[in-house]
């Protein structure tokens, strides 16, 4: 990018912004953890038929009417683990992509995932409207998010110098624009009814609220997770660029091919479930290198909970602002992320 | 940043080359610019051969029909492309030199969303809008984005830094889109907004140009202005402070300036993505560095980009338009992908 040092290096050499203490880093992890549970109460509580907290507890502890039951276990419950698991996901990938692509924009939607994933939808909505909101929708979904990544990565790649970072990003900015401008023209062709699925779609409202859901989409966090958290190291070094990488030893292309492929996989399965959510990606890492530094092992795990508990509460709060029309999560995670991430941006130094 | 200082020191030795090329690069676009010019003015749904065109630029005859439809329509609309283009273009080049980042582009500074904002809100509060109306409202909504991204961006206690500037930008952005989109969907408008974000110059008339010719040809002049200090900030603020500059009031006289320029093209043409981006990339490919050649260049390609684009927007699925987004996608994208491919530092 356009800065003489990596971002996150800027940091690395000023001891006093690195030496986050153990202490703190626990306290944030406990408060992240704590608010996610509190929200994720009161998530269950809210909706168009409200429950007590006493008629939820007992439903959780199998007591309740097999009222609160249905609502619970049928509806709310999958949606609320939908929306934890995809902002998980999500913000993993988008801390993965800043720092293997050292650009601190980088989010998923870089990697021309929501575009591809966009685009299939866009078209299976026009050709095979059956289709719309059933299981196979996040199937061609993460298809299409993956196909195009993987045409990014094609594009971007060169013999003897392998994927450099800035063009990368570069490249996928570019094919996501052409499938910008495809969607564009498609959509402009739509019935209203089919355009509003997909606008909606789009903007990022969560689609799954089953539980074939939840299991469709859990192995590839469960895969997916831990092999990042491996990886925490390899990221260490890979952001101190590429010269200092490799002279520490790293293999700097086939590391970055394994996280890159770990980005695309966990951002596209999350997109597939959860609609095209775009700012937690971006913002998600942003937050949590604020409250615990930039090293990894404490970034990832900072990141996976600030990515969670932005998704919950904005799922919570897409559900009961305007109960009559839905609004799409996507646009709450935005409406209630950019002025938070603003505050911080105007906080902190540099 | 590297590649920036390393084509600076490579260009020192091809001072003389980059200054022919640049001759070349204007010289060649200002004759391909007159001649798509008078292509876009002759072809149509009523094709006027270019003798005809000659003619009715020259020695108007207001009984003849087609003098007429070239008056009153394609010419109108040939100028707004072109005038589009160069201040998408010229905006680009201002944003990237200031913020020392390689995929800024207007849109970057709040312009796009702040107009899709303050358009999505007075769609639904009063749908029988003049267009007119639209038009200033549009330009407002430019000018807040730009001073939200600005004011936050520099309310933070390191003062204004490029990254800073950028992520504020993303931020404000994400923001304002995602309010508009709510509203959009909330009142049911979103294919109406869909419309204005596909952008073209269809019904373009010359109360537009007219209007928007004094605030391009002023932003134009500034950029010009601007050039030479530009090209010493983008070598860096601390090189820039040590050679005597004063990086922010450079930065804060670009960012007004690609306010004038984007503010202006986006409310008339829509919020047209891409030019911005992709064609300073191009000019500084052909001239190095020198912002003193990167600007003018950027205004004549940026210029014919558009003039072509929206020819291709009115021939390609006559008598329908496509988007003009779409057709600057298609022609931009590929040529964008092989110079990354080309280039030894991916840009």
């Amino acid at each position: 990018m356009g800065q003489t040092r990596p971002f996150s290096a800027q940091r690395l050499d000023r001891p006093h912004a690195n030496r986050t203490g153990r202490g703190k880093t626990l306290v944030v992890f406990v408060t992240l953890a704590a608010l996610i549970f509190l929200v994720f109460m009161i998530s269950l509580d809210t909706g168009v038929i409200r429950l007590s907290p006493s008629d939820v507890v007992k439903t959780l502890f199998g007591v309740g009417t097999s009222r609160s039951y249905l609502i619970l276990f049928e509806f709310r419950l999958p949606r609320i683990v939908i929306s934890v698991l995809v902002g998980t996901g999500l913000a993993l990938s988008g801390c993965i992509l800043q720092s293997v692509t050292r650009n601190p924009l980088a989010d998923p939607g870089i990697l021309g995932v929501n575009a591809g994933a966009g685009l299939i939808v866009l078209v299976s909505a026009a050709l095979f409207p059956s289709l719309m909101g059933s299981l196979a929708m996040p199937c061609l979904a993460f298809a299409g998010a993956a196909l195009t990544a993987l045409l990014i990565y094609v594009l971007a790649y060169k013999r003897h110098e392998g994927v450099v970072p800035t063009r990368l990003v570069l490249v996928g900015i570019s094919i996501a624009a052409a499938i910008d401008a495809a969607i564009l023209v498609l959509e402009l062709m739509l019935d209203p009814d089919n355009f509003q699925f997909v606008v909606t779609w789009m903007a990022g409202s969560i689609v799954g609220t089953d539980w074939n859901y939840v299991l469709s989409l859990l192995p590839w966090l469960l895969v997916i997770v831990p092999f990042v958290c491996c990886k925490v190291r390899v990221m260490n070094v890979l952001n101190l660029g590429d010269a200092v990488a490799a002279g520490l030893g790293a293999s700097v292309e086939r590391e970055r091919i394994w996280l890159l492929g770990a980005a695309v996989a966990l951002a596209g399965s999350c997109v597939a479930v959860g609609g095209g959510i775009s700012f937690v990606g971006l913002i998600g890492p942003h937050l949590a290198r604020r409250l615990v530094g930039a090293r990894h092992e404490r970034l990832i795990p900072a990141a996976a909970l600030t990515g969670a508990l932005l998704l919950i509460s904005a799922d919570t709060l897409a559900r009961c602002i305007i109960q009559s029309t839905e609004l799409p999560t996507g646009l709450v995670v935005a409406v209630i992320g950019a002025p938070y991430f603003l505050y911080l941006l105007a906080r902190h130094e540099s | 940043m590297h590649a920036y200082s390393d084509a600076v020191v490579r260009s020192q030795g091809k001072r003389r080359h980059r200054a022919f090329a640049a001759t070349w690069v204007i010289a060649g676009g200002l004759a391909a610019l007159t001649l798509s010019v008078a292509l876009s003015i002759s072809v149509g749904a009523d094709h006027v051969p270019l003798p005809a065109v000659w003619n009715a630029v020259f020695h108007f005859n207001a009984k003849q029909t087609s003098d007429q439809v070239i008056h009153t329509i394609r010419l109108p609309r040939a100028a707004a492309a072109l005038l589009v283009g160069a201040a998408f273009a010229v905006a680009g080049s201002l944003m990237q030199g200031m913020t020392r980042n390689p995929l800024a582009d207007p849109g970057l500074l709040g312009i796009n969303s702040g107009s899709e904002f303050v358009l999505a809100v007075c769609m639904a509060s009063d749908p029988h809008m003049p267009f007119f109306g639209l038009l200033m409202l549009s330009f407002c909504g430019a000018g807040l984005g730009a001073a939200l991204v600005y004011g936050m961006g520099s309310l933070s206690k390191g003062g204004l830094t490029p990254v800073r500037l950028t992520l504020s930008g993303a931020a404000v952005s994400a923001l304002l889109v995602a309010l508009s989109q709510g509203i959009a969907l909330y009142f049911g408008l979103s294919q109406d907004l869909s419309y204005w974000l596909a952008g073209g110059l269809s019904n373009t008339t010359w109360l537009q140009v007219h209007l928007m010719f004094p605030w391009v040809a002023a932003g134009l002049i500034a950029a010009l202005l601007l050039s030479k200090p530009l090209t010493v900030l983008s070598l860096g603020e601390d090189v820039a402070g040590s050679l005597g500059q004063r990086p922010g009031l450079i930065q804060a006289a670009a960012a007004a300036t690609v306010l004038v320029l984007a503010g202006s093209a986006v409310s008339v043409a829509g919020p047209i993505g891409f030019v911005g981006l992709v064609i300073p990339h191009l000019a500084r490919f052909a001239v190095g560095v020198d912002y003193r050649l990167v600007i003018p260049c950027s205004a004549v390609l940026g210029g014919l980009l558009l003039v072509l684009s929206d020819l291709g927007a009115r021939m390609i699925h006559p008598p329908y338009e496509t988007p003009i987004g779409a057709v600057i996608a298609l022609v931009g994208v590929p040529f964008f992908l092989y110079l990354t491919r080309r280039s030894r530092r991916g840009l």
